[in-house]
């Protein structure tokens, strides 16, 4: 019985750890899919994080931190989009820097905040009925919002991407933009629509840490979850579905870690955070070792500026 | 939306590629950048309620207002040369280096290693041994990642950035553990001997990490314009194909590279705890890895340029703890560097593409 | 019947300053198949793309039907009927025969159905005679069947004007022969097709009637008719085409290079080349012929130490290098000027200096003791500019501001300065104007009297059969035959092109 409690709650965990993980890769994938890497992920996070609390603690409202939230994370994919795909910069670099800026930034906006406490958090909303199945119940269906608008959003993405028009548009702009653009498709504009999607995805996967994960604010909160997020993505070859598979996992790893340090299992706590880097750096050597698949699936166009008079 | 559109549509306003490159834009842009960031800072500062001026005035007055403030942004700017060196030189080879920070963290573990361990050895054979062993520790952390690349082909980026959470992770495992100051509360380790302590420049805190990073700049300008070797990285570099095609040997080059560039930022690590403090203890570096690629990009990887760079972010960190005086986190500069670079970014089209607008009509 | 269906009048363009269209006119009728014939860089492409949209012309208007238009998109083009194939084919390789066909459209339902689709792709397809699964991902496909993929995403967008560049370029002749037939219906029923060449055969077998470009500027329209292949070919050059030329025999029984039942893989893990055999002489060219992606690539790759065999043996000058390092294989005397010169050949940013020396900077006159020389670099580049004719800016300036034709000769250049044993050369014409081509003939010529072992891959036949001794026909990874220019006709060679060879005729 001790064991089935344990699991039920190692599970239940593990569906918290990684929800933020994967509303960011959710957004990266949509991001990657449209031919544009964002390294500003980990950055966007931090600031979705610093901005919804401190909206939140000083309007008192949870949908207007959410909304401070997407807002700004919009914003910064307005800025990464404007700087790589109108001028044409470095994805890799203008990411990386975006990155530092927002841990600035975060760092900025939530210096007055460290210790305090939101008034408004995201609290655990059980499901009626479903709440009620023995085990199932407790790890699926007795978390908070943000939770279940992810379980709605990993089969809407899927969807969206394989069996929509737009989704068709958006491979399409990923993998060969001159021939998308030769079908009238605004490879700019489906850019910068996805680019910005994926931004304020990563926001709201700050905001969770912020609002409901954690909930507070301490400076570099996300703790490398983007770059864990970028990893994934790879790892899920550009599909919500395995994405979503991918995070339990990492979410797993994760609490397993707590879960023994809890047990009073003697490895120090310092190595037992460093696990899910560890982790990340061996899965990204295993798709890398074996992977034609990877390769193949990634899309071709990724990093690739899109220049319509390049000869 | 509507002015976007009209940029990507090249209706109004579109990018013709130039022929040739004026020199003065390559430095036009970044004091275009600088101003541009100043500005919007300035503008952002007011909203929240401060006067630009004044703070503009107490971050340059810390950095450069007088001999002390001056010789401390120097202490600043010395881990930012020798990092960013180290990842300008993986740069400059098509590598992407992002982990000079997880590199500092560990040459400053290593050198500390030796200092706390070999504490009776004599002052010029202990110096040599915590500059190998800095230099040793940071070259290991670039070695893991290029290794990956070389033999399965990982991607460094992603490599090199998590090893960074992991080596300050390491780190933070020594001090609040096996190495922690039995009699200290704090966790720092033990103070380092006097051998162990890199010569100071009297009466400042500028050490000789300064003489190894103007060293190294003038070796890696020199190793980069005028051998046989540098030709081989930046043949890399430009077109790994036309390397491979020519027979240079790429894997070995890559090692060799990454040992160099996590050498110089371990290098750095050792100059914080050999330098200054005097024992290894919880963040020593407030993001000089990071820092350091912002640098090494602004400089456009030029050695040389990457000291004077080094010495302006310098400055910027050192009056960045003056602003904590009027209750303005110093991360304030942490976005002010990063925005510098983002305008530079941005702005670098101008030096491939003339901007050509079309008044009226906007069509044909 | 001679309805005006297009009209583009005083189509003026230019690239960073460079004409490519120069006061261009074109008109073209309802119903008929219009060539659009002129040399490489006489402005057909650039010409049909600011028909369609993709590029704005500086000046110049375009009328459509007796309304005059502006196309801001290729979007607008299609809507006004007209639509074009690429020559390197704008297809989505990830994606299936029916995704790319409905790429793009606004009439398809926005939730897929993708069984309907299939059917209804599928459907359409066999009304126009351009059979293919409209399950396959594009990459399974052959290049005939991706252009008919490119063909169907027109039609189907009802497209009333056709435009195709370059179309046989890729294909083998039965191909060359489905296409032209299929071209016919369609202009049988109604619909004109643009075909921009510089061919001069296939504008005498398909066109209706023929506008000539020449340096930019429309020089003449015509019937087909009235016209013989001597005359269209005179006012397509603007002067005698050049006789061909002068060659001496000076092969040896030496073999150069010997290759021995080479297996390799192509990047995807499928067998490129199946145990191919060839062996180039002394001071002889020997032209491999074939439809691109047939094992050139690869064939190359192997030569050059960049690809592992897996069966199979390479010699160099009698010597077994099988599987060895690059700097091996260039150090026995190997020059490579590959496909793709702007990836493989030349770094782009580096100047003209940095990119001479890309394979002899070791070498004691160049470096001594780790240290470059730049001053002998300097004299030694600025002779070879000037030895090869190769115009610049100077020698410190990059290479990527230089025309494809310079960066050819310097490719040569720096190829040939070590007296190479075996030359290797892929496609080394593609993309160059006349005055470039001749260049570039000229060197192979010089460099084979010298004694020099040449292995020359190109897609022109006329090119093949004008140069080399012998000729080779690569098919599926494997050499189908080996004839002597001369004693071959093209339908024979182009017969062993698609697989139907007979063993070595010479």
């Amino acid at each position: 019985m001790e064991m089935v409690t344990l699991l039920t709650a190692t599970l239940h965990a593990a569906i918290i750890s990684a929800t933020p993980i994967l509303y960011a890769a959710l957004g990266e994938i949509f991001a990657e899919r449209s031919g544009v890497l964002n390294l500003g992920v980990e950055g966007i996070m931090l600031v979705g994080a610093a901005t919804g609390f401190y909206t939140a603690v000083n309007s008192q409202s949870l949908l207007l931190g959410i909304l401070a939230t997407v807002a700004v994370s919009l914003l910064f994919g307005l800025i990464f989009s404007f700087i790589t795909i109108t001028l044409r910069a470095s994805q890799v670099v203008t990411g990386l820097v975006l990155t530092i800026f927002g841990t600035g930034l975060s760092a900025f906006l939530g210096k007055s905040m460290i210790g305090q406490a939101s008034p408004v958090i995201f609290h655990k909303i059980p499901v009626p009925v479903l709440s009620k199945i023995p085990i199932l119940g407790h790890v699926l269906f007795n978390h908070d919002m943000l939770v279940y608008v992810l379980y709605l959003l990993v089969p809407l993405s899927w969807f969206v991407i394989y069996r929509t028009r737009e989704g068709l548009n958006l491979r399409a702009v990923g993998e060969n933009p001159a021939a998308a653009d030769a079908l009238g498709i605004n490879v700019f504009a489906v850019r910068y629509f996805y680019v910005c999607l994926g931004s304020m995805f990563a926001g709201l996967a700050g905001a969770y840490l912020s609002l409901a994960y954690a909930p507070s604010w301490l400076e570099n909160m996300s703790a490398g979850r983007g770059w864990i997020a970028i990893v994934l993505v790879i790892f899920a070859t550009w599909n919500p579905v395995r994405a979503a598979l991918g995070a339990l996992i990492f979410g797993g790893v994760d609490v397993l870690g707590f879960k023994f340090q809890a047990r009073g299992i003697g490895i120090s706590p310092y190595f037992m955070r460093m696990l899910p880097y560890l982790i990340t750096i061996i899965v990204l050597i295993i798709i890398t070792a074996r992977s034609q698949m990877a390769k193949n699936l990634m899309p071709k166009a990724l990093t690739i500026p899109y220049d319509r008079e390049e000869r | 939306m509507y002015i976007l559109d009209k940029l990507n549509e090249g209706k109004c306003i579109r990018f013709e590629k130039r022929l040739s490159v004026p020199p003065v834009t390559y430095l036009i842009v970044p004091v275009v950048s600088v101003i541009l960031v100043l500005l919007l800072g300035g503008l952002f500062l007011a909203l929240l309620g401060y006067n630009p001026v004044e703070i503009y005035g107490i971050l340059l007055n810390g950095a450069f207002g007088n001999t002390y403030n001056f010789t401390e942004t120097i202490v600043h700017a010395i881990p930012l040369m020798l990092t960013g060196l180290g990842v300008s030189l993986a740069f400059k080879m098509g590598l992407w280096n992002i982990g000079a920070e997880g590199q500092l963290y560990f040459g400053a573990f290593m050198a500390t290693g030796v200092a706390l361990f070999f504490h009776d050895l004599p002052t010029p054979l202990m110096l040599t041994l915590v500059l190998t062993a800095g230099f040793l520790g940071g070259a290991l952390w670039g070695f893991v990642p290029a290794a990956l690349k070389v033999f399965i082909g990982v991607n460094e980026t992603l490599t090199t950035l998590l090893l960074n959470y992991v080596a300050i992770l390491w780190v933070d495992y020594f001090i609040f553990g096996p190495w922690k100051d039995p009699k200290g509360f704090l966790p720092y380790s033990k103070v380092f001997p006097q051998s162990a302590m890199l010569p100071v420049y009297p009466g400042t805190r500028i050490h000789a990490g300064l003489i190894l990073a103007i060293l190294a700049a003038i070796i890696l300008w020199i190793i980069i314009w005028k051998t046989t070797w540098g030709y081989e990285i930046r043949l890399i570099g430009e077109n790994t194909q036309v390397a491979r095609t020519a027979g240079i040997n790429i894997a070995k080059n890559m090692l060799l590279v990454m040992i160099i560039s996590g050498g110089l930022a371990g290098l750095a690590g050792m100059g914080e705890v050999c330098g200054i403090i005097g024992r290894l203890q919880h963040n020593i570096s407030p993001g000089y890895g990071y820092t350091a690629i912002i640098i090494a990009w602004l400089s456009r990887l030029n050695p040389l340029v990457i000291l004077l760079v080094a010495i302006i972010f310098g400055g910027l960190n050192n009056g960045g703890y003056a602003l904590q005086m009027v209750g303005l986190p110093e991360s304030i500069v942490t976005m002010l560097q990063g925005a510098i670079l983002l305008f530079v970014l941005g702005g670098d089209i101008l030096t491939q593409y003339r901007i050509k607008i079309h008044r009226r009509g906007c069509g044909v | 019947m001679n309805e005006l269906i297009l009209e583009m009048r005083g189509i003026t363009k230019s690239f960073f300053g460079v004409l490519a269209n120069d006061n261009v006119n074109l008109m073209v009728n309802r119903g008929e198949i219009h060539a659009l014939l002129g040399e490489n860089g006489a402005g057909k492409t650039t010409l049909m793309n600011i028909l369609t949209g993709l590029y704005k012309p500086d000046s110049g208007e375009i009328v459509i039907s007796g309304k005059k238009v502006t196309f801001a998109s290729p979007r607008d083009a299609i809507k006004s009927g007209i639509g074009m194939v690429h020559q390197n084919f704008r297809l989505v390789d990830s994606l299936t025969v029916s995704e790319n066909v409905i790429l793009g459209l606004n009439d398809i339902h926005r939730f897929l159905n993708i069984q309907e689709i299939h059917e209804a792709i599928g459907n359409f397809s066999k009304k126009y005679g351009l059979n293919i699964d409209p399950k396959a991902e594009i990459w399974q496909l052959s290049v005939g069947e991706r252009q008919r993929v490119e063909i169907l995403k027109m039609l189907y967008r009802k497209v009333g004007l056709l435009i195709l560049d370059e179309p046989t370029a890729v294909l083998t002749p039965q191909e060359v022969v489905d296409l032209f037939s299929s071209l016919r219906n369609m202009a049988q029923e109604g619909k004109t097709v643009i075909i921009i060449t510089h061919k001069l055969n296939e504008v005498m077998e398909i066109a209706d009637r023929i506008t000539v470009l020449r340096g930019g500027k429309s020089v003449a329209t015509m019937l087909k008719k009235d016209i013989t292949r001597q005359e269209l070919a005179r006012i397509m050059v603007g002067r005698e085409i050049p006789k061909v030329l002068s060659r001496r025999c000076v092969m040896s029984e030496e073999n150069v290079l010997e290759l021995t039942g080479i297996k390799a893989l192509n990047d995807r893990g499928m067998e490129a080349l199946s145990g191919l055999s060839v062996c180039v002489r002394k001071g002889e060219i020997l032209g491999i012929a074939g439809v691109a992606g047939n094992g050139q690539k690869e064939l190359v790759e192997v030569i050059a130490g960049l690809r592992p065999t897996l069966a199979g043996s390479m010699k160099i000058n009698g010597k077994n290098l099988t599987n060895c390092k690059p700097g091996d294989i260039i150090n026995a005397g190997v020059a490579i000027v590959p496909e793709d010169r702007v990836g493989m050949g030349l770094a782009q940013n580096f100047n003209v200096i940095e990119n001479l020396i890309v394979k002899t900077y070791r070498d004691s006159e160049n470096s001594r003791r780790g240290f470059l020389n730049w001053k002998h670099l300097r004299k030694n580049a600025e002779k070879i500019v000037k030895d090869f004719d190769i115009k610049t800016a100077g020698v410190f300036s990059p290479v990527k501001l230089m025309s494809g034709g310079n960066q050819q000769k310097l490719l040569f250049a720096r190829e040939t300065s070590k007296k190479p044993s075996l030359l290797v050369a892929a496609y080394p014409c593609r993309g160059l104007d006349l005055g470039a081509t001749h260049a570039v003939h000229q060197i192979l010529l010089s460099q084979k009297e010298q004694g020099t072992g040449i292995l020359l891959i190109s897609e022109d036949l006329d090119e093949l059969l004008n140069l080399a001794d012998r000729i080779a026909v690569i098919y599926e990874g494997k050499i189908t035959g080996i004839v002597v220019p001369g004693k071959a006709s093209i339908e024979q060679i182009g017969l062993m092109m698609c697989g139907g060879g007979k063993e070595c005729i010479s």
